[in-house]
C-alpha cells in the first residue's frame, strides 16, 4: 500500500476539492476564498482574455439549488455596487459554478484600517447604502451584510459580495437562522422572518464598526443614526437602506438628520459650521468697520 | 479474513454490518477493516505509546471480537459518527484488556494485518504533539486516501496513474508538465489530460468510499468535511 506523506495528504485534499475545468473556457489560477457553500477561485477566461472570479459549489457541502438561486439573484441586480455575474454552468465533475467580475481591492474592514478620513468613510458608507437600497427595491434582502462581505475597489468603488443567503421576496423558503453574530438583527437571531430592516440593522452595525476605527469623537447625530438603524424593534429602524444613506449624507452636508433632534445651541453650531465662509466674511467685514470707526474717532 | 479493497457498490457497509446475510456482513467487515485497522493500530502505538506487541494484540483482538460478537452492529448514527464510535469502542476494549491483564490468544479468528508496513509508516512520520483524537483523525484521513489511491491504480491506465503519482503524490513538487511529458514519452497535452482524468476518478473514489463507511447523509457530510478539511 502506498504511504502518503503529510504533504501528499494535504495535496490530495486540494485535489479532491479542486474543480475540474476541462471542457470550459476557464483556467484555474488560485483560490481566493471559501465559505460553507462553495469556494471562490480566480480563473482565466481564455475566450475573453480576462480574469474572473469563479464560485464553485462545494464538492460535499454545497447546495446546488442555493448556488443557482444566488447566481440568479445577483444577475438580476444590475448596479455598480453589486458584482455582476457573467456565466453559470456545470463542470465536468457535475458541480455547479458561476463566474463574476473579479474585484481587485480590499475588504471593507481592511480598507478602513488603513486610516481614512471620516468624510471618506461616510461617503463610502452612503454608496454602500445605495447598493443595498437597490437590492431592496428589487425585492432582495442580503441577510449577511458585514465588513468581510464588502469590497472596496482600487478606485474607491464599493461592491456588495456574497449573496449566498440572500432572500428574494418571490421565493418562499423555510425559516433558518442566517447571518453573522454582531451584524445579525435580533429577529434573524430568533429565526424569524427577515426583511429590508434586517439589512438596515446590519448596515447600522457596519457604520458603528467603521466609526470605531478612528479615535475621533463620534458626533451625536452619527451616534443617533447608528442607534436608530440598530433599534431592537424593526419598526423603530429606518424603513430601508435608502433612508439610512440619506441621513448620513444629510450629516455630511451639515444638515439636520432625522434620527437626532438637536437643541438650539447645537443647531447654531451646525449652522455656523455649515456657513463657515459666510460667517468669516461677515466677521471680517465687521472687524474692518470697527477698525475704520476707531480710526475716524481718534 | 483478509483485507479487501473498497467494493464498487455505494451501499453503506455500516448498514450491511447488521445484515442477516453472513457473507454480506463479512464483506462489510472487510471494508471497515481495510479503512480502520491501521489508524487504530497507530493510535495505540503512537498516541498511547503501547509496545508493538501490545498494539498488535489489541488491534487483532479488537477486530476479531467485533466480528464475532457483532458489536459494530450496535452503532447508532444519531449519537456519533461511526469513526468516533469505533475509537471509543477500541478505547474500552484496550481498558478491559489492561484490567484483565491478558492477551488474546492468537489463532482461530485471526485477521491478517501487515503490522510491519504500519511500523515502517510510523518510522517515517514526523513526531506529533496533537491529542489522541486528532492523531486518530489524521491517520484515518491518511488511510482513506491511501486506499483510494490503491483503487485508483486499478481503475486508471498505467500512464494516467504514473502522471498522477509523479505530480500529486511525490513530494518533489518541482516537476513540470514538460518534464513529465519527456519522462513518459507523451505530449504535454496528454499529461494534463491524464492528470485531469486521474484526479476526477480519485475524487469519485474518495466520495464513494466515504459513502460506504458512513450510515447517513448527515454523517457523510460531516465526515467529508473532516476528510477534506472543509469548514462547516
Amino acid at each position: 500500500m502506498t504511504w502518503l506523506s503529510d504533504d501528499a495528504v494535504a495535496r490530495l485534499r486540494d485535489v479532491a476539492e479542486q474543480p475540474d475545468l476541462s471542457g470550459t473556457r476557464y483556467e484555474l489560477v488560485r483560490e481566493v476564498g471559501r465559505g460553507g457553500m462553495g469556494v471562490v477561485y480566480e480563473a482565466w477566461d481564455r475566450e475573453l482574455d480576462r480574469a474572473v472570479a469563479m464560485k464553485v459549489c462545494s464538492v460535499i457541502l454545497g447546495d446546488v439549488d442555493r448556488l443557482r438561486r444566488e447566481a440568479r439573484i445577483v444577475a438580476r441586480l444590475e448596479h455598480p455596487g453589486i458584482v455582476p455575474v457573467h456565466d453559470v454552468g456545470v463542470l465536468a465533475d457535475g458541480r455547479l459554478y458561476y463566474t463574476m467580475k473579479l474585484v481587485r481591492g480590499a475588504r471593507l474592514d481592511e480598507w478602513v484600517r488603513a486610516g481614512r478620513s471620516r468624510t471618506d468613510v461616510l461617503r463610502l458608507f452612503a454608496r454602500l447604502c445605495e447598493a443595498v437600497a437597490f437590492a431592496h427595491a428589487n425585492g432582495v434582502v442580503h441577510r449577511d451584510l458585514k465588513p468581510e462581505n464588502i469590497m472596496v475597489g482600487e478606485f474607491g468603488a464599493v461592491l456588495v459580495m456574497d449573496w449566498g443567503v440572500a432572500r428574494a421576496a418571490d421565493h418562499a423558503e423555510e425559516r433558518v437562522i442566517v447571518g453573522t453574530a454582531g451584524y445579525m438583527a435580533p429577529e434573524q437571531a430568533r429565526g424569524e422572518e427577515s426583511d429590508a430592516r434586517s439589512d438596515v440593522y446590519a448596515l447600522g452595525a457596519i457604520l458603528l464598526f467603521l466609526l470605531r476605527q478612528s479615535s475621533e469623537r463620534v458626533p451625536r447625530p452619527l451616534a443617533a443614526i447608528c442607534l436608530r438603524a440598530m433599534a431592537v424593534e424593526g419598526s423603530e429602524r429606518y424603513a430601508d437602506a435608502r433612508l439610512l444613506g440619506e441621513d448620513v449624507l444629510q450629516h455630511l452636508d451639515g444638515l439636520p438628520v432625522s434620527a437626532y433632534r438637536e437643541n438650539i445651541a447645537e443647531r447654531g453650531v451646525r449652522w455656523l459650521g455649515r456657513h463657515r465662509a459666510l460667517v468669516a466674511l461677515v466677521v471680517a467685514y465687521l472687524l474692518m468697520r470697527a477698525i475704520v470707526l476707531l480710526w475716524t474717532h481718534r | 479474513m483478509s483485507i479487501a479493497p473498497f467494493p464498487t457498490t455505494r451501499r453503506s457497509v455500516i448498514v450491511a454490518l447488521a445484515s442477516a446475510d453472513v457473507a454480506e456482513r463479512a464483506r462489510a467487515f472487510d471494508t471497515l477493516l481495510a479503512c480502520y485497522w491501521k489508524p487504530l493500530y497507530k493510535y495505540a502505538r503512537v498516541a498511547f505509546r503501547r509496545t508493538r506487541e501490545d498494539a498488535e494484540d489489541l488491534t487483532q483482538g479488537f477486530f476479531v471480537r467485533a466480528f464475532e460478537k457483532e458489536s459494530l452492529a450496535g452503532y447508532d448514527a444519531a449519537k456519533a459518527s461511526f469513526r468516533t464510535f469505533l475509537r471509543l469502542l477500541f478505547d474500552r476494549h484496550a481498558a478491559n484488556e489492561w484490567k484483565a491483564g491478558q492477551r488474546l490468544k492468537r489463532g482461530g479468528g485471526e485477521v491478517h494485518l501487515d503490522f510491519d508496513a504500519a511500523e515502517v509508516e510510523i518510522g517515517r512520520e514526523a513526531a506529533t504533539s496533537v491529542t489522541p483524537e486528532k492523531y486518530f483523525q489524521r491517520e484515518w484521513v491518511r488511510s482513506v486516501f491511501a486506499l483510494a489511491v490503491e483503487r485508483l491504480r486499478a481503475r486508471c491506465s498505467e500512464t494516467q496513474f504514473a502522471v498522477f503519482e509523479a505530480y500529486d503524490l511525490d513530494d518533489d513538487r518541482a516537476v513540470s508538465y514538460r518534464e513529465l511529458a519527456e519522462r513518459f514519452g507523451v505530449s504535454e497535452v496528454k499529461v494534463t489530460n491524464d492528470l485531469s482524468a486521474a484526479r476526477r476518478k480519485f475524487r469519485e473514489i474518495v466520495l464513494d468510499a466515504l459513502r460506504e463507511v458512513t450510515a447517513t447523509e448527515q454523517e457523510f457530510r460531516a465526515e467529508a468535511s473532516a476528510l477534506l478539511g472543509i469548514p462547516r
